[in-house]
């Protein structure tokens, strides 16, 4: 089924920040197989130049979609979860993510159009912290397989 | 937070070499819990195959941290990744035995740009599929 157009530029806040925590960076490292002490020993990152252990590139995924969660599983949108596979992904950081930042994230729906007979939808997020410094940009691109169809 | 490899000794072509990566399904089920992202299609190969896969995949976001890892091992710091894109372009399928899949990244210093900035562009195969596209990440350099 076509995906309705009418969620293009909605904007989704997230309802609370994400706190970073030393432990989930530790888990999604052991998750990816990086060994980097960087992920793990807070004084190895400190001696690297960090203030605390640092994200993997990809870690803003855990939290990035939250806000958009609810609009993509709203049957008004007609997403078929069972059909969707990732198209594109990508992260711009202003800086690097670190154990202890609690950050907001609001997701807007920028695109939904058609490629053959798949639907693809973008959500592009802003992560910033509570006080609203920028920290990185993310764009999510996903495709229902056959969904134009 | 500084790379360990120093721009003034990267020229425009510098190939990097390539790294394997094994994948299971417990790579994937840890993945799974990890991320947050629970979709059968990564775990349930009965699921997977009821809805045209040809058996379990993995997380297209697990072949990209692989891909990210390529890329902050080279630099020395993960800090060091100032952007990073990928187009998904082919599914990594992971049967369910002792050989599971093997994703292999390599990777060619693209662009030099200014303020020490590189753009590595990325190529990462499992079997016979080219599994990302467009995968290019702007790495600051020392």
């Amino acid at each position: 089924m076509a995906l309705n157009r009418d969620f293009v530029g909605r904007t989704y806040p997230s309802s609370t920040s994400y706190e970073v925590a030393r432990v989930k960076i530790r888990e999604f490292a052991a998750a990816i197989g990086d060994h980097n002490p960087i992920y793990r020993d807070p004084e190895a990152a400190k001696a690297a130049g960090h203030p605390d252990v640092v994200a993997p590139p990809t870690f803003p995924i855990v939290f990035s979609l939250s806000g958009a969660g609810e609009a993509l599983a709203d049957p008004e949108l007609g997403l078929d979860f069972a059909m969707v596979v990732h198209g594109e992904q990508r992260f711009e950081y202003e800086r690097p993510i670190y154990a202890g930042d609690e950050l907001l994230c609001t997701s807007t729906i920028t695109e939904i159009r058609s490629v053959g007979r798949n639907e693809l939808l973008t959500v592009t997020s802003e992560v910033t912290t509570l006080q609203g410094e920028p920290v990185c940009k993310t764009y999510n691109t996903i495709i229902e397989r056959g969904g134009a169809a | 937070m500084t790379a360990t490899v120093k721009y003034d000794e990267v020229e425009i072509g510098h190939a990097i070499p390539a790294a394997e990566y094994a994948v299971h399904r417990v790579n994937l089920v840890m993945y799974a819990g990890a991320s947050g992202d629970f979709n059968p299609i990564h775990w349930n190969e009965r699921f997977a195959k009821a809805v045209g896969l040809p058996d379990v995949i993995a997380h297209g976001m697990f072949t990209m941290a692989e891909a990210g890892r390529f890329v902050t091992d080279w630099a020395g710091d993960p800090g060091a990744v100032l952007d990073f894109g990928v187009r998904f372009s082919s599914m990594v399928v992971v049967p369910d035995n002792e050989d599971g899949a093997v994703i292999t990244v390599s990777g060619v210093v693209e662009e030099k740009l200014d303020d020490n900035r590189v753009i590595v562009a990325l190529t990462a195969r499992s079997g016979d599929s080219r599994v990302l596209s467009k995968a290019r990440a702007t790495v600051r350099l020392a």
